[in-house]
């Protein structure tokens, strides 16, 4: 850039601003955007006095993953209550996730919340955490494992018991044969949820596995699959974000199947009350993300268990369908549910 | 040493060897300029800065334990990534690296634990399974003619579906079993993810392998008829067979020499976790290359170090840690990993310009 074009451009700079301004102005929108959104005030619980402390939560999340940031947001809103420092990391590869849980131990946190999607991986450095006299909490997956890697806590659903719920409420609705998807393989808790809605689902079940990481791949390999078989009547997805991808699907293979889900987020709550979506099992992420920092809270200032050190705390399986969309859709809008 | 004198000027000559051949066509140049010369020091200065840099701002990344976490993680990219910066020295290329180190693992887990074997059997065959995954690579790519690219591409994806297919057939679940209660495995896993006391400080066994592996991955390249073979055929490959390198030999050896690295950090996956998940190592092996590309391995071959990618893996480590360490947000961690790769690149660029100048 020479000086006179540099000038030029100052000189058109608060022009173009301006006009830019102005346009924008004519063009808002007399419906929904950030404005409907600031309506909804986040909810705050004030703030605890006990004595500053740093907690750790360590997940498997891949990033942009809609279903974290709900637990994310739960956390933070316990920590925020708590007068506690929160450090968040995740990592999908469970050695990384390993490592990052040691990350927390060497810098002394008070309290470390993690998942245990891979248990056998998580072992070792769960028991270098206990030596450092650290309290760690599980939280979303590990449920047939926190017990054995001595763990205080556990929040979470039962994966097979929410597949074997969701498997009876199908038998409800009429369907004679679902097709499961599966968004990322290898994952033992989402192959957990298909085992389970096969188990109690009187109809035939159909595992299909998708790319996650690949919308437009997901999109087009259910569609083929409604394609080829065109007596599904049912498509299961393991994702809010799937669910509303294979809705899109079924318009475009011109079938007539349903779409039932596990989990939510405000785009899924939307399509529940609009009837394209049949319903969905609710594991409540904010719940556990909030109950996990928060028990850690629990444990230091209080000394007390939740699940008496024998029990997991339960936060799903919760269906939402027509019935009582409503109560939870205000929730969903602000991304807490 | 005809081959030698012709490898120098790309592997920058070692300073203890003295002068070169003064034969009246080259003064000898300032030092400085011959430092900046090396591929590996524009790596060095970048490692150097992160690591200052995070020392400053995250008060826990100053403890022994914490430079421990940073060096494990740090050692199993590390590890991968000197063979894979060879072999892109030899001027190839290997995205399949990643998903061959669970392709390792699960090979010598399934097998120990169906035929209720040894581990040890286990061990080997997956060693034997790596090599051949790496010979077939390199005789793809030398037989064909085809872009290194396009071949490992292939590769990856067979790789891929058959780490979660075979799995699925074998065991009926998507993870492996645990073979932590069998015979051998004590002694693998000292060999393979023991840790080691040092000043007070558990330090992986991980971080000892990753620098004897780059000393002597230093030494071949430098010192050794391999070496310059290595930097021959990534230089030219006409012009090396025309002198008579083994072109096929060497190249088919990098390409082994990646499966001997995937294999070591499988079985260094496999003896710290018990259990593989089958899904995993998709994305590991952009990360090895990146780490080579930013310890001045070029992609056009011919051109790097052993030493450089040792920086490149502790960058990659230190800044994965330190962002957790300092409490950032690690949404930004991938953000601050690109930016990072393109300062690296951009300071080797004109550390090469500004090292050539006359």
């Amino acid at each position: 850039m020479d000086r006179s074009s540099r000038s030029r451009s100052r000189r058109l700079a608060p022009a173009v601003a301006a006009a830019a301004a102005l346009i924008l102005a004519g063009c808002s929108s007399s419906s929904g955007g950030k404005k409907a959104e600031e309506g909804a005030a986040n909810a705050s619980a004030g703030k605890a006095d006990t004595p500053r402390m740093t907690v750790a939560l360590v997940t498997h999340q891949a990033p942009g993953d809609t279903f974290w940031d709900t637990v994310r947001k739960g956390a933070e809103a316990a920590a925020a209550k708590d007068n506690m420092k929160l450090v968040y990391a995740s990592d999908p590869n469970a050695g990384n996730q390993a490592n990052l849980v040691q990350n927390a131990i060497d810098q002394k946190v008070d309290g470390i919340a993690v998942t245990l999607a891979k248990p056998d991986a998580m072992k070792s450095v769960i028991g270098k955490a206990r030596q450092s006299g650290i309290p760690v909490v599980g939280l979303n997956s590990g449920l047939s494992d926190w017990k054995k890697l001595d763990l205080l806590e556990f929040f979470g659903q039962d994966e097979s018991v929410a597949g074997e719920a969701f498997g009876k409420k199908l038998n409800t609705t009429g369907a004679k044969k679902v097709v499961c998807v599966i968004q990322e393989q290898g994952n033992v808790g989402l192959t957990q949820r298909c085992d389970g809605v096969k188990k109690t689902f009187t109809g035939t079940t159909e595992t299909l596995y998708v790319n996650g990481t690949d919308m437009p791949s997901v999109k087009a390999t259910i569609t083929a699959k409604l394609k080829q078989d065109t007596s599904i009547d049912t498509v299961v997805t393991l994702g809010a974000p799937f669910a509303l991808t294979a809705v899109q699907s079924v318009a475009d293979a011109g079938s007539k199947a349903q779409v039932a889900t596990f989990d939510l987020n405000k785009e899924l709550v939307k399509a529940v009350r609009n009837g394209t979506i049949e319903f969905a099992v609710d594991q409540q992420p904010y719940l556990q993300g909030y109950l996990a920092v928060d028990s850690l809270w629990l444990y230091k200032n209080n000394g007390n268990y939740s699940g008496g050190g024998e029990q997991p705390v339960l936060t799903g399986p919760a269906f939402v369908d027509k019935s009582n969309i409503d109560r939870i859709a205000a929730f969903a809008a602000k991304g807490t549910r | 040493m005809r081959m030698a004198q012709q490898a120098e000027p790309a592997a920058g000559a070692p300073p203890a060897s003295g002068p070169g051949v003064a034969d009246g066509r080259t003064t000898r140049r300032p030092l400085a300029l011959r430092l900046l010369a090396r591929p590996e020091v524009g790596v060095f200065l970048g490692a150097a800065a992160v690591l200052v840099f995070f020392l400053i701002v995250a008060p826990s990344v100053r403890e022994g334990g914490s430079m421990a976490t940073v060096l494990y993680q740090s050692s199993t990219i590390g590890i991968m990534a000197l063979p894979v910066a060879l072999l892109m020295i030899g001027g190839e290329f290997d995205l399949s690296a990643g998903v061959a180190v669970i392709t390792s693992a699960l090979t010598a887990s399934m097998l120990s634990y169906q035929l209720t074997l040894n581990v040890w059997v286990g061990v080997i065959a997956a060693l034997i399974v790596s090599l051949a995954i790496g010979a077939f690579n390199g005789w793809m790519v030398v037989k064909t003619g085809l872009p290194s690219f396009l071949v490992t591409l292939g590769t990856f994806l067979i790789l891929q579906g058959a780490n979660l297919a075979v799995t699925k057939l074998v065991t009926g679940n998507v993870a492996t079993d645990d073979i932590s209660d069998m015979d051998g495995f004590d002694q693998a896993k000292k060999v393979f993810a023991s840790s080691v006391g040092v000043g007070g400080v558990q330090v992986k066994i991980t971080v000892f392998y990753w620098l004897a592996f780059a000393a002597l991955a230093t030494w071949v390249l430098l010192r050794t008829k391999y070496g310059n073979w290595v930097f021959a055929v990534g230089g030219s490959k006409e012009s090396a067979r025309a002198v008579g390198v083994p072109v096929t030999f060497t190249k088919i050896s990098l390409f082994m020499l990646v499966g001997l690295g995937a294999w070591f950090v499988g079985m260094h996956e496999l003896f710290s976790f018990n259990t593989v998940q089958s899904g995993e190592g998709v994305g590991p092996e952009l990360i090895y290359i990146s780490a080579a590309v930013i310890g001045g391995c070029l992609l056009t071959g011919g051109y790097g170090s052993a030493i450089g990618p040792v920086f490149g893996a502790f960058m990659f480590g230190m800044v994965n840690q330190g962002i957790v360490f300092a409490g950032w947000n690690p949404d930004w961690f991938k953000a601050f990993l690109g930016v990072m790769l393109l300062g690296a690149v951009l300071i080797n660029l004109w550390v090469q310009r500004t090292a050539t100048r006359r």
